[in-house]
Parts: C-alpha cells; sequence; structure tokens
C-alpha cells in the first residue's frame, strides 16, 4: 500500500456557475472552499493546508489572505491545468509526512465573463525559450494542432475519429444539469466547424466559462469520524515533457511516463479502470493522452475511441460530466477531473453515473502539448 | 514614400545565453550548438550543455536546409500582429542536422505545406535589430 494511502479524498465542490460577470475569482475561490468543506463535514477553522493555482505567481499568499487562512503547510505549484491533479498528490504525501492534517485545495476563475483568449491569445516572450516560440506565432490551441497534425501523418488518424471523442462528451454533457453545452452535436457537425487551427475544428476545442472547484484532502484517521464515505489516493506520478533539446516526438506525452508508474503505485492494471477523466483541452489531447497512458498502443487512438468505446455503458466511460469540451474550461480544468472522479466513486452521479464504479484514474495535461507540458495521473479508488 | 508599418508581431527578447545566435541570423547565418566536451548538439542555443553542464560552446554553421516535421495553418491569434497576418503557418523544421526548430513557413500558399516537404531558412529582417529564420519550400 502506498504511503500516499494514508490520505483521502474528504469532500468536494464544483461551482455551478458559468457565467459569473458579478463575481470575482476570489469569491469563486471562496464559495468552493465553502462547498467542499461542507461536502467534506468540517470548517474553515480545520483547515491547516492550503493548495491553488491560477491566483497569480505568489497568488496563493493573497488568496490564503482572503481566506484569513495561517496553512502550515502551503502548495501554490503550477504546471498549469493540471496542477490540482499534483496537489491532490502533494497534499497526500504532506498529510502522510504529518505537515498537515486537513488540505484545501481551490480553484477559480472567471476567464469567460473577462473574455480571455484562453486557446488563441497569444503568448508573451518572458521566459528564455520563448524568444524561439514567440515571433513565430504559437497560442496554447496551434501548439495542440501541431501535434494534431503529425499524429494524423504518422499514423493515419482522422478528423472523424477526433470528432468522436467531442460527440460523446457531449452525450455525457446532456446528462449533466450544470454542463456548459447540452445539446447533441454529431461527426458532421464537428467537421462542418470552421477551422481554428489545421487540423483542429472549433468543436475539436474546448470551451471557455468561468468556474471553480475545491477538494478536501485529510488524513484516513481523521476521515473516520466524518460523514462521507472516503475517497482512496491509490497512487500517483508526475511528469513534464519538453523540447528536449530540439529533438521531441511530439506524438509522445508525460502521461507517457506519469501513466505507468501511477498504476504501478496503485496496484492496478488498465482493465481495473472503470473511468477515465482526462484532461480534454482538445480532442487530439484525449486521443493522445490515452495512446500514452497505454489503454492503447500508440497510433491506435484512432480506432480505439470509436464504437462507442468511451460512451457510458462502453468499455472504458470517459469525462462524464462533458469534459472541457462541453461542460466548463475556465482555463485551468484539473480540479474538475479529481471532482467527477470522487462524484463517480461515491455513486452519485444520477442519470451519467457509471455502474459499479471502484476505480478511476485522473490525468492532467498542462501547459502547451507541441511546446512543454506537465502531465500528473492519479488513480483513484472506492473507499 | 510611404512609411514601412511598424513590426507588430513579438520579437524575441535576446539575452546574454543567445546573443550569438541572433547576431548569426542578422548575418544571414544559421547556427547551432554543439558542446565542446560530449559533443551534443542542441537547441535552442544556451549557456551549459544539459547533457554533460559543460560551458564549453562550439558553435556549428547549420546547412539551413531541412523538412517540415509538423505544421499548422492558424486562422485565430487574436495577439498584435498576427491577427492581421492570418492565415500563417506554424511548424517545426527538422533541419538537416538532426534538430527541430519551430518557425514559420513562408514563400508559398499556406495550403501547398505538406510534412516531410523540403525547405530551407529564409531569414526576414523584421527590425533593423532583430532577423528571424524563417522556412520556404526548397529550390
Amino acid at each position: 500500500m502506498s504511503a500516499l494511502e494514508r490520505a483521502v479524498i474528504a469532500g468536494v465542490y464544483e461551482h455551478p456557475t458559468r457565467w459569473a460577470p458579478d463575481k470575482t475569482q476570489y469569491q469563486i475561490c471562496a464559495e468552493s472552499a465553502r462547498g467542499a468543506l461542507a461536502d467534506a463535514g468540517l470548517a474553515i477553522g480545520d483547515v491547516d493546508g492550503f493548495l491553488t493555482a491560477g491566483v497569480g505567481p505568489i497568488g496563493i499568499m493573497t488568496l490564503a489572505e482572503h481566506l484569513n487562512l495561517k496553512p502550515r503547510f502551503h502548495d501554490g505549484t503550477n504546471i498549469g491545468g493540471s496542477s490540482f491533479v499534483a496537489h491532490v498528490l502533494h497534499a497526500a504525501a504532506a498529510i502522510a509526512a504529518g505537515l498537515c492534517e486537513v488540505a484545501l485545495i481551490v480553484y477559480g476563475s472567471t476567464a469567460s465573463s473577462d473574455r480571455f483568449a484562453v486557446g488563441t491569445g497569444g503568448l508573451t516572450a518572458g521566459d528564455v525559450p520563448d524568444q524561439f516560440e514567440v515571433p513565430f506565432g504559437p497560442t496554447v490551441l496551434n501548439a495542440y494542432a501541431l501535434c494534431a497534425q503529425r499524429h494524423m501523418h504518422e499514423f493515419g488518424t482522422t478528423s472523424e475519429q477526433l470528432a468522436e471523442i467531442a460527440v460523446t462528451t457531449r452525450r455525457h454533457a446532456g446528462l449533466n444539469p450544470a454542463a456548459k453545452f447540452r445539446d447533441p452535436i454529431t461527426v458532421d457537425d464537428v467537421l462542418a466547424s470552421r477551422v481554428v487551427s489545421s487540423p483542429l475544428h472549433l468543436l475539436d476545442c474546448c470551451i471557455i466559462s468561468d468556474g471553480g472547484g475545491a477538494v478536501v484532502v485529510t488524513s484516513a484517521a481523521r476521515a473516520r469520524d466524518l460523514p462521507r464515505r472516503p475517497v482512496r489516493i491509490l497512487g500517483g506520478a508526475e511528469s513534464l515533457c519538453h523540447t528536449a533539446m530540439g529533438r521531441r516526438d511530439l506524438t509522445d506525452m508525460a502521461a507517457k511516463e506519469s501513466g505507468p508508474r501511477a498504476l504501478a503505485m496503485a496496484g492496478v492494471t488498465h482493465a481495473d479502470v472503470d473511468l477515465c477523466m482526462v484532461y480534454d483541452s482538445f480532442t487530439i489531447t484525449v486521443l493522445m493522452t490515452l495512446e500514452n497512458l497505454g489503454f492503447c498502443a500508440k497510433g491506435e487512438g484512432g480506432a480505439f475511441v470509436q464504437g462507442g468505446r468511451l460512451g457510458l455503458g462502453g468499455a472504458l466511460p470517459l469525462n462524464t460530466d462533458g469534459g472541457g469540451l462541453s461542460s466548463n474550461h475556465p482555463g485551468m480544468r484539473g480540479i474538475f477531473l479529481v471532482i467527477e472522479a470522487v462524484k463517480q466513486l461515491r455513486g452519485e452521479c444520477g442519470e451519467r453515473q457509471v455502474k459499479d464504479c471502484e476505480v478511476a484514474l485522473c490525468h492532467g495535461t498542462g501547459g502547451m502539448l507541441g511546446l512543454r507540458h506537465s502531465g500528473v495521473t492519479m488513480v483513484l479508488g472506492r473507499g | 514614400m510611404t512609411d514601412k508599418p511598424k513590426y507588430a508581431k513579438p520579437l524575441p527578447r535576446i539575452d546574454q545565453e543567445t546573443k550569438g545566435f541572433w547576431e548569426a541570423c542578422q548575418r544571414h547565418e544559421l547556427y547551432l550548438q554543439r558542446c565542446g566536451a560530449c559533443g551534443q548538439l542542441r537547441y535552442y542555443p544556451r549557456a551549459l550543455c544539459p547533457n554533460c553542464l559543460s560551458d564549453r560552446i562550439e558553435w556549428v554553421r547549420a546547412s539551413g536546409k531541412g523538412t517540415v516535421y509538423t505544421f499548422t495553418v492558424t486562422y485565430q491569434n487574436q495577439a498584435p500582429g498576427f491577427r492581421d497576418a492570418l492565415p500563417y503557418v506554424l511548424a517545426y523544421v527538422e533541419l538537416a542536422e538532426g534538430v527541430r526548430v519551430l518557425t514559420n513557413i513562408v514563400g508559398c500558399a499556406p495550403d501547398q505545406v505538406r510534412i516531410g516537404m523540403p525547405v530551407e531558412v529564409e531569414f526576414e529582417d523584421a527590425t533593423p535589430s532583430v532577423t528571424l529564420p524563417k522556412f520556404k519550400p526548397a529550390a
């Protein structure tokens, strides 16, 4: 048993908003914290560990101030949208080491009402490597498109296969009352949507919304006195993938390293996974992640995602909340992967509930796939 | 005579580790670094070899020839400069020397670009002090 299992997820909350021009980012964070603590049966005064990202480089201090927290463990790791999956692992490690006992992980964003162009805003030259990239016009979106184009070239992956992912997750969104886009779409709808950066169409891209969420991690011992059935943290691993001195294989992802390590730590195989929550910034992200995690061989992702495998009732239900493609994407989506996995493992998902959900895998990808990105895999188990 | 419009796209923030590369670009020469200790070729340039942490640098002139490793025709970028230059082709070019370089493909219609297409460097004098290495279909 991994030392991570000394900690459990005791509470989660997904903020229902998708459009909050009347709220600040900090208010969404506070409301999310309130929701997750209530879910856990804990009070704000119990919190002695605090983790967040997306509130500025050292924003963890101002957000702690806003919530009047005095944490004895804090972690502002920002590795893009996967940060919050990493935060759960870091919180569990800190709890196992005795650095804190009740860790609060919080995220909030008003990207949509701020009209922030998450994917197509262009990048600014700040860090040393940027000078070799930014003058040529990378965006978040086209950095993923570079990988999609290469994947199609090497393996014959088609736009129809990518579209299948968007269609499946939209169907799931139809079962999630909070999802931003719930009307069904077809493969033809995806292919008919405008090309934003070839080969990716508009409906291959995640939406932009406001939103937030929070997760409470505590010790297994403390959780015994709490009302909710805890969710176990069976294993986890992190990795980074970058341009590697000019030798990057663009169909490789950080998931290739983190996936097998996380599964090995958890002591489970791919066949044991009942639910996959994969960061779906773009359809290609999902397809390549499934390959790199080892659910299918490299190059077989196109065929793998077809035929209903990823739908509810399929062999590997994926992103049952509708994902970033249809439910919500306020810029950094990792926390929602964890929240939906926890709700599924607790059997609270109503119409979109995965039957007998015992093992869920979350994989967050942060950053820009074709430039540099982080990957965090976490395996959760029913308590 | 009309004034040349001001260059609006982001420019490289050239620093101590990289100025040799950019100075060569101004002479319309493409240079890579090779580690003087372990021989590892690298792109982009930097002061220490990530392979062995040696700071012995050999500058190697690249042929300027390569092939398109991957590309994307970008139709949306709200950033200044780019929003007026749509669509454009962002690409990785694999140089004959073996390293992959992020760049633009110019000198042909975006829909003519293919993976594997032979290309050669085409220097764009963006401003009096910055020249960018872009690539065009090989002659």
